[in-house]
C-alpha cells in the first residue's frame, strides 16, 4: 500500500468517524430547556453581536434564578456563526436538530437573517431577531423585536421637519439592503410632503468605508444653501467612527446640520469623544439614559452580571430582552415549548418595555414599542428629545407601491406572512392553486 | 419675526442705557428659574424673557445652558450652577455665584437643551455680547451674527459697528451687514449695489450661496452685477475645488503610504508575505488606546501630549512583536515567500482573536488632542488638522526610513543582505540579526502607523484587516522592493480615488482603482519602479 | 488518446479515490433514506447538505491544487469562479421560485421588485432554464478564467504579483456584488430557493440526490485532475511550476499551459459553486470575500498540495473541524484555526500527505532499506529550485 493508498483509506475511515461523532443526536435533555444563541463572536459583527450573547447568558440567569422555566433549568446553547452567512445556516440547523433547543435567539444582519429563514421553515423552529431591519417580510417562525421602517425611520424625519424645520435632506447610508429600502421609503415620504427632488441627496458607500473627506464636504457644500439641511444616516456600524470624527474635524456643527442616524447607539459612541457631536440625533426605541425603574434596574443587574460598572446597554440589546420576555410567557402559557403552542400563544401577549411602555406582539410577528428621539451628550449618551406613543410594527411599508397592499397576519382565518389585502389571497397560495 | 425685532430694539435701548438695565435680582433669579420646567418652546420663551432684561449677568447663565451644563433642583426648580462639569461638585447660585446648601437626595436634573435651543442661544448670546468689552467675545458675536444674517438684527449691528474700532471686527460686521443688505428686501439698490462688492469678496461656497439667492429676489437692475459676481465666485470656487480634491487625494494617499511603507520593508526588501502586517498596525492603534487610558486615569493634563508618548511605545512594543514573529515563524521560511503568507494569516487570526478576548470586540475611544481637532482654512481649501499632521507625519517617516537605509550600518547591511544573501553573510554581517532587525522595523513602523490611524478611524480588533489589501496593492503597484514605488503608487493610489470618487461614487471608484491597477500590472508586471537585475525568475 | 489518458489516469491511487467517492455518493444518501430513524447507522438530516457543502469545499481545494500545486500559480481568488458559479445557479434557481415570492411577481425575484425594478435584466434572461444555467456555470467562471489568464500570463505577471492581483479581482467582484445596482441580490445575495428541476429543494430526497452529485461531480474531477496531471501536458505543468524560464527556453509556451491549467480549474471551481448553493441554500457576496479565498489556499496546503488525495483532506478536514470547533468552543476556535495555519507550514510544508510519505518513508527505511522508489519528500527535494524571492 502506497503512501497516497494509506490517505486515501484514512480519508475514508476520516469521514465514517466525523459521520459518527456529528450522527450521534445529542437528544435533549430532558431536565434542562435548551435555548440557541445564535450571534457571530468573532469576524467583523463581532463588535455588535458578543454583547447580544452576553445579553442572552444574563437573562437565562436570571430566569434560572427565579426557579427556570416550567419547573425546569434554561440553558443557553452558544455556537459561533463568525460572520459568515451560509455559516449562520449550518449553525442554525446544528442548534434546532443537534441540541434541540426550544427557540433560537440570534442573527444581527438581515443577510444571516435572510440564510436562516428557510432553516427555521423547514424545521419549524422559532427564531427571536433583535435588530431593527428593513422590513417587507414576515415569517411564521420569526418575530421581529426589533424596530421596523415606520418605527425607526418615518418619525425622525417627521420629528426634523416639526421640530428643526428641516427643508433639505441627505441620505447617506452603506450600500446595502437595508440603507436601500429604508432611503427608498424615506425619499417617497418626503417627495409626498413636497420636498422638492433637488433637495434630495443621496450617497451610498461601501462597508468599512474610512475615509469620508469627500462625502463629508459634498454635505457641507449641500447644506449652504441657506435652506435648513439634515442629514439621515444609515451608515453601518463600522464606518460611523470615521464618518463622525471628519464630521468633527470640518466643523459640522448639530445646530447647522443636524445628522441623525438609526445605527448608531452607546456602543458606537463609546469609541470616539462626542464632545463636538453634541446635538447629533439618533432615533431608537430605547436608550441607556431613559429615566425608568424598570430600566435603572436592568441596567443595575446587567452591569453585575458582566462585572464591569461601565458596560453600556443599547437598543437590540432591549429587543433581545423583549423577545426573550414573550418567549417565556408563552411558554408559560402553552405549558410546552412546542413550536406550534407557542407560536399560537405568543401572539397578543404583552411585556413591559424598559421605558416604561408595553411591548405587545402583535399577528403580524412585530411589536409595539416607543419611537424615542436622543441627542448625543457629551459623556457619549443620549439625551431623549422626542418620545412618541407605542407604534405597531408594520412588517410591510405603505410607501412602496409593491407593499402597499400586503398585510401580515399570522392569526387565523388569514395566517398569512404576505396577505394581499386586494385580491384577499396568500401572496404564496395564489402560486398554489395556479 | 417681529418678536426678535422689537427684542433687537430692546437690546439697542437697553444697551444704550445699560444703567437701566439692572432688574432686582429676585426677580432676576424667578426669570432664570423658569428655564428649567416645561418643553422646550416654553424654555425658548423663558429665553427671550432673559434676553429681553438686557442684563450681562445672564450671559454666563446662557452660556452654561448652551454648554449642557445647567442644572436645577427638581423639588424646588432652583436653577444652579454647579462648580465641576457633568454636575459635580458643589452648587452656586448662577446671579450671585454664592455657594448654596447641598441637595439631600439625588434630585438634581439638568436642564435639556435640543438643536433648536442651542441655535437660539447662539443667537442670543451673539446679540447680547455684540457691545462687550472684550474683543474676542466681540468678534465670535459679529460671526454669529453673519452666520444667522437675520434682517431684524440690522439695527444692532449698525450701533455696534459705529463703536467698533479693531478693523478684523469690524471687517466681520461689514460682511454681515452686507448680507443682511443682500437679504433684506427694504434696502436700498445702492446698499445692495455696496454689498454684493463686499460680499464676493468673503469668497467661497457660502457667498456663492448668498449670491445665488439673492438673484432670485433681487430687481432687475441688479441682476446682471450680481451675476457677474457669481460667475466670478464660481470660477474660483471651480478652481478650489480641484484643489481641495487634491488635497483629499494626498491626504488619502498618506494614509495609504503609512499602512503600506512597513510593508514595503518586509514584503519589499525581505519578500516575507505579511499578512499580519495590518494586526501590527492594529497593535499601534492599542498602544495609543491603553497610553491615553493611563494618561486618562493617572494624568489628564498630559493628554495632548498622548500621542507623543505612544508613538516611540507603539515603535517599540510592534517592532519586539516583528522581532518575535520573525525568530519564532518566519525564519524557518525564507525562500518560500507564498508559505509566509499562510503562516502570517494564522497568526494574524489568533492576533486578533487574542486582542478580541482581552480588550473586547467593542470599538475603542481614542481621543484626538486638541491640537489635532478641528480645521483650518487656506484660501478656499478646509484642511483639518488631523489630515494635516497625518500627511506630514507620513512624510518624516518616510524620509526617516530612507536616510536609516542609506546612511546608518544597520541601513547598509539590510540593503547588502536584501541584495545577495550569501554574499553579505561572507562579509561577516550577521545575516539573521539583519533579517529580525529589519522584520522589526518593518512591524515597527506599522506600529507608528496604527498611533496616526486611530486618530481617523475604529480602534478594534478588525482594524487591521481594513488597510492590508489596500496596503498589498500600493506595495505592488509601486513596486516591491522600492520605496520610492510604494511613495508614489500611495500618492497616485489617493489622488486617482478622490478624481473617481465624485463621478462614480464611493463604491464603484474603489472597483475602478482595483481594475485598473489590475491592468497595470499587465502592462508592467513588476509594478512602477521594477528592480533591474540579472536573475530570469526574479 | 482518450482512452488512453483515462487509462493513465486510472492509476491504483485515483481508481481507489474514484471507488471511495462512489461509494459515498451511494452509501450516505442510502443511509440517510433507507435506514429507520432509530438506527445507529443512520445518518440525520442535517448531515447530507452538510457533508454535501464539504464534497464542494474539497472540489474548490482540488480545483486550486491544480493551479497551485502543479503548475505553481497561486491564486488568491479561486473563491470568486466558486461564487460566480454559485451565482449562476442561484440565478435559476430565483427564477424557479416565480409566484411563490412573497410579491407574487412571476418574473421578477423578490430583490427587484422591492427596489422598484420594472423588469429582469438582460443578464437574468434564460436562467430559468437549467440546462442554459448549467452551461453559465461553466461558461461565465471559465471565460473569466480565460481572459484574466490570458491577459496575465501573456504579459508574464508570475509570483507575488499574481497572486495579489488575483485578490484584487476577487474583491473587486465583492464590491460589485455588494452594489445593489449589480441586480444580484446586494448583501443579502440569492436565498429562500423552493424547486430545482421541480422538486423542492429542501426534501430529504432532493438533498440526498445533491450529495450524490456533489460525490459525483467531485469523482469526476478527481478523473479529470489526474487525466491532466498524469499527460505529458501534466509533466510540462510541473515543469513550469518548478523552472518557468527553463521549461519556456525549452520551446514550451508556458503561457498556453498555465491558461489551460487556469480556465480548467476556474470551471472545477464553478462547478463546485453551483453545488454549494443548493444544499446551503444561500449564496451571497461574501463568498468573494479576499479571506475566504486564502483560506482555500490553507486547506490545500493543509491536506498536501501537488498530490490529488491532499486538497480533498485538507478540503473536508478542516472545514469538519470548523463546524466543530465553532459550535463546542466558540470563543477559542480562531486560535486553533490561527495555530493549524502556522504549524502546518512550519512543520507540515508537504501537508498531511507529505506526512504520511514522511512516517511511510522511515519505516521502509529502517524495516527494508528500500531506496529504489524515491520518497515524496525526495521528489520535492530534489526539484525544489534554489531560493527565489518571488517563487
Amino acid at each position: 500500500m502506497t503512501g497516497v493508498n494509506r490517505a486515501i483509506a484514512g480519508l475514508g475511515l476520516g469521514v465514517a468517524m466525523t459521520m459518527g461523532a456529528i450522527a450521534v443526536p445529542a437528544v435533549a435533555q430532558d431536565d434542562t430547556i435548551k435555548v440557541g444563541v445564535l450571534h457571530s463572536l468573532s469576524g467583523t459583527m463581532a463588535i455588535s453581536e458578543t454583547t447580544l450573547k452576553d445579553t442572552m447568558l444574563f437573562l437565562i440567569d436570571e430566569q434560572n434564578k427565579k426557579g427556570g422555566l416550567l419547573g425546569k433549568q434554561l440553558e443557553a446553547v452558544v455556537v459561533d456563526p463568525a460572520s459568515d452567512w451560509p455559516l449562520f445556516a449550518e449553525k442554525a440547523r446544528e442548534l434546532i436538530e443537534v441540541n434541540g433547543v426550544a427557540a433560537v435567539f440570534g442573527c444581527w444582519t438581515s443577510s444571516s437573517r435572510k440564510s436562516v429563514l428557510p432553516v427555521f421553515e423547514e424545521l419549524n423552529s422559532i427564531l427571536f431577531y433583535p435588530v431593527q431591519y428593513e422590513g417587507e417580510e414576515s415569517q411564521r417562525n420569526v418575530f421581529y423585536t426589533g424596530a421596523a421602517p415606520n418605527q425607526q425611520a418615518i418619525p425622525a424625519v417627521d420629528y426634523l421637519m416639526e421640530n428643526a424645520g428641516v427643508e433639505r435632506w441627505v441620505l447617506a447610508g452603506t450600500d446595502y439592503v437595508y440603507p436601500q429600502t429604508t432611503n427608498k421609503i424615506l425619499e417617497q415620504y418626503l417627495l409626498d410632503h413636497g420636498v422638492a427632488a433637488e433637495d434630495i441627496m443621496i450617497n451610498y458607500t461601501p462597508f468599512g468605508h474610512s475615509d469620508w473627506q469627500t462625502i463629508v464636504s459634498d454635505i457641507k457644500a449641500f447644506g449652504s444653501t441657506g435652506k435648513m439641511t439634515a442629514v439621515i444616516s444609515t451608515i453601518n456600524g463600522d464606518a460611523n467612527v470615521p464618518f463622525y470624527k471628519e464630521l468633527a474635524n470640518q466643523g459640522i456643527k448639530a445646530e447647522d446640520i443636524p445628522v441623525i442616524a438609526f445605527s448608531v447607539g452607546e456602543e458606537e459612541l463609546a469609541g470616539f469623544d462626542t464632545t463636538p457631536l453634541v446635538g447629533h440625533l439618533a432615533a431608537w426605541n430605547y436608550f441607556q439614559s431613559v429615566d425608568t425603574p424598570e430600566n435603572e434596574a436592568f441596567i443595575a443587574a446587567w452591569r453585575a452580571f458582566m462585572g464591569n460598572p461601565d458596560k453600556v446597554t443599547n437598543d437590540p440589546m432591549e429587543a433581545t430582552v423583549i423577545g426573550f420576555n414573550l418567549w417565556v410567557q408563552a411558554v408559560e402559557k402553552a405549558g410546552t415549548t412546542d413550536t406550534n403552542a407557542v407560536l399560537d400563544a405568543i401572539i397578543g401577549l404583552e411585556t413591559p418595555n424598559l421605558t416604561g411602555g408595553i411591548a405587545k406582539m402583535l399577528p403580524n410577528h412585530h411589536i409595539t414599542k416607543p419611537v424615542l428621539i436622543g441627542e448625543i451628550q457629551a459623556d457619549g449618551q443620549f439625551e431623549v428629545v422626542s418620545e412618541s406613543d407605542l407604534v405597531p410594527g408594520d412588517a410591510w411599508s405603505d410607501f412602496l407601491p409593491e407593499s402597499k397592499l400586503i398585510e401580515a397576519d399570522w392569526t387565523a382565518p388569514i395566517s398569512c406572512g404576505n396577505y394581499n389585502t386586494e385580491t384577499k389571497t396568500c401572496g404564496g397560495d395564489v402560486a398554489a392553486v395556479q | 419675526m417681529a418678536f426678535s425685532k422689537i427684542l433687537a430694539t430692546l437690546i439697542i435701548l437697553l444697551g444704550a442705557v445699560p444703567a437701566y438695565a439692572q432688574l432686582v435680582d429676585t426677580e432676576l433669579t424667578s426669570l432664570i428659574d423658569a428655564l428649567a420646567p416645561g418643553s422646550f418652546k416654553d424654555r425658548e420663551a423663558a429665553i427671550g424673557t432673559l434676553v429681553a432684561t438686557g442684563d450681562q449677568r445672564v450671559v454666563p447663565i446662557l452660556e452654561t445652558l448652551l454648554e449642557g451644563e445647567l442644572y436645577f433642583d427638581e423639588p424646588s426648580g432652583k436653577v444652579v450652577f454647579t462648580t465641576q462639569p457633568g454636575g459635580k461638585g458643589d452648587l452656586t447660585d448662577p446671579l450671585t455665584e454664592a455657594e448654596l446648601a447641598p441637595l439631600t437626595g439625588d434630585n438634581l436634573e439638568k436642564v435639556k437643551v435640543n438643536n433648536g435651543l442651542r441655535r437660539v442661544l447662539r443667537t442670543a448670546i451673539g446679540q447680547m455680547t455684540l457691545l462687550s468689552e472684550n474683543s474676542s467675545v466681540r468678534l465670535s458675536a459679529a460671526q454669529s451674527i453673519l452666520r444667522d444674517a437675520d434682517p431684524a438684527q440690522l439695527e444692532l449691528l449698525d450701533s455696534a459697528l459705529a463703536a467698533e474700532a479693531d478693523p478684523t471686527i469690524r471687517r466681520v460686521m461689514e460682511q454681515a451687514r452686507a448680507v443682511i443688505m443682500l437679504k433684506s428686501p427694504d434696502a436700498s439698490i445702492t446698499d445692495k449695489t455696496a454689498a454684493i462688492a463686499v460680499v464676493q469678496a468673503i469668497g467661497g461656497r457660502d457667498a456663492l450661496n448668498t449670491l445665488t439667492t439673492a438673484l432670485a429676489s433681487a430687481p432687475d437692475e441688479l441682476k446682471p452685477s450680481i451675476q457677474s459676481a457669481i460667475d466670478g465666485l464660481a470660477r474660483d470656487q471651480a478652481v478650489w475645488d480641484v484643489a481641495q480634491n487634491v488635497w483629499f487625494g494626498v491626504s488619502l494617499g498618506s494614509v495609504l503610504l503609512l499602512a503600506a511603507i512597513g510593508l514595503a520593508i518586509t514584503f519589499g526588501v525581505m519578500g516575507v508575505i505579511n499578512m499580519a502586517h495590518g494586526e501590527m498596525v492594529m497593535l499601534g492603534a492599542y498602544t495609543t488606546f491603553v497610553v491615553q487610558e493611563i494618561i486618562r486615569q493617572n494624568a489628564p493634563g498630559l493628554f495632548d501630549w498622548s500621542l507623543a508618548i505612544a508613538l516611540p511605545l507603539a515603535f517599540l512594543f510592534t517592532a519586539l512583536v516583528g522581532v518575535a514573529i520573525e525568530r519564532g515563524i518566519i525564519r524557518f521560511l525564507y525562500g518560500r515567500p507564498l508559505e509566509t503568507l499562510l503562516a502570517t494569516w494564522g497568526l494574524s487570526l489568533i492576533i486578533q482573536q487574542a486582542v478580541q478576548r482581552i480588550f473586547t470586540a467593542n470599538i475603542r475611544e481614542v481621543g484626538n488632542p486638541s491640537w489635532m481637532s478641528g480645521s483650518f482654512e487656506l484660501g478656499g481649501l478646509a484642511i483639518t488638522w488631523n489630515r494635516f499632521y497625518i500627511v506630514i507625519f507620513a512624510a518624516l517617516v518616510f524620509v526617516a526610513l530612507l536616510l536609516v537605509l542609506k546612511y546608518t550600518a544597520i541601513g547598509l547591511h539590510m540593503r547588502a543582505v536584501t541584495q545577495n544573501r550569501r554574499m553579505a553573510s561572507a562579509m561577516g554581517i550577521r545575516t539573521p540579526l539583519v533579517d529580525a532587525l529589519t522584520f522589526g522595523l518593518g512591524s515597527g513602523i506599522a506600529g507608528l502607523a496604527g498611533v496616526a490611524l486611530s486618530q481617523i478611524g475604529n480602534v478594534s480588533p478588525n482594524l487591521g484587516q481594513g488597510y492590508i489589501i489596500d496596503s498589498f496593492m500600493v506595495v505592488v503597484f509601486g513596486g516591491v522592493g522600492n520605496l520610492w514605488g510604494t511613495l508614489v503608487g500611495a500618492l497616485t493610489l489617493g489622488i486617482a480615488n478622490k478624481f473617481i470618487e465624485p463621478y462614480a461614487g464611493a463604491v464603484l471608484g474603489k472597483i475602478i482603482i482595483l481594475v485598473l491597477i489590475i491592468l497595470f500590472i499587465q502592462r508592467r508586471p513588476r509594478g512602477l519602479f521594477a528592480l533591474k537585475g540579472r536573475s530570469i525568475e526574479a | 488518446m482518450l482512452t488512453q489518458a483515462l487509462f493513465r489516469a486510472l492509476d491504483k491511487k485515483a481508481l481507489i479515490l474514484v471507488a471511495i467517492l462512489i461509494l459515498v455518493a451511494v452509501a450516505v444518501p442510502a443511509s440517510n433514506l433507507l435506514l429507520p430513524a432509530d438506527n445507529p447507522f443512520r445518518l440525520p438530516n442535517y448531515a447530507v447538505p452538510l457533508f454535501g457543502k464539504y464534497l464542494t469545499y474539497a472540489m474548490l481545494a482540488l480545483a486550486l491544487d491544480l493551479v497551485w500545486g502543479y503548475c505553481g500559480i497561486l491564486s488568491l481568488g479561486h473563491g470568486a469562479f466558486f461564487a460566480i458559479g454559485g451565482y449562476a445557479m442561484g440565478m435559476y434557481l430565483m427564477r424557479q421560485i416565480g409566484t411563490r415570492g412573497v410579491y407574487a411577481n412571476p418574473t421578477l425575484p423578490d430583490f427587484m421588485v422591492f427596489l422598484n425594478w420594472k423588469e429582469l435584466p438582460w443578464y437574468w434572461l434564460g436562467m430559468d432554464n437549467f440546462a442554459f444555467a448549467m452551461l453559465m456555470v461553466v461558461l461565465v467562471p471559465g471565460l473569466l478564467a480565460f481572459i484574466f489568464g490570458f491577459l496575465a500570463f501573456r504579459s508574464r505577471v508570475t509570483g507575488v504579483y499574481l497572486s495579489i492581483i488575483t485578490q484584487a479581482m476577487t474583491y473587486a467582484l465583492l464590491l460589485a456584488f455588494f452594489r445593489n445596482d449589480m441586480g444580484f441580490g446586494g448583501n443579502n445575495g440569492l436565498t429562500d430557493f423552493k424547486d430545482i428541476l421541480g422538486v423542492p429543494v429542501q426534501a430529504t430526497s432532493t438533498r440526498a440526490a445533491l450529495f450524490a452529485a456533489s460525490a459525483i461531480a467531485l469523482a469526476l474531477a478527481v478523473l479529470a485532475c489526474s487525466m491532466i496531471v498524469n499527460s505529458k501536458l501534466g509533466k510540462v505543468m510541473v515543469a513550469v511550476r518548478d523552472a518557468e524560464s527553463r521549461t519556456r527556453f525549452l520551446g514550451y509556451r508556458v503561457e498556453y499551459v498555465k491558461l489551460f491549467a487556469f480556465v480548467v480549474s476556474a470551471i472545477i471551481a464553478g462547478i463546485a459553486g453551483a453545488l454549494y448553493v443548493p444544499q446551503v441554500g444561500i449564496i451571497n457576496p461574501s463568498e468573494f470575500e479576499p479571506a475566504n479565498s486564502i483560506e482555500v489556499v490553507i486547506w490545500t496546503a493543509v491536506g498536501g498540495r501537488g498530490t490529488i488525495i491532499g486538497p480533498i483532506i485538507g478540503g473536508i478536514l478542516v472545514n469538519v473541524g470548523k463546524s466543530y470547533f465553532t459550535g463546542a468552543f466558540p470563543e477559542y476556535w480562531l486560535f486553533a484555526l490561527g495555530a493549524l495555519f502556522v504549524v502546518t507550514t512550519l512543520f507540515l510544508p508537504k501537508g498531511i500527505v507529505g506526512l504520511i510519505g514522511q512516517y511511510r518513508a522511515a519505516t521502509t527505511k529502517r524495516e527494508q532499506h528500500d531506496r529504489d522508489a524515491p520518497t515524496p519528500m525526495q521528489v520535492e527535494a530534489g526539484t525544489d529550485p534554489q531560493p527565489n524571492p518571488a517563487e
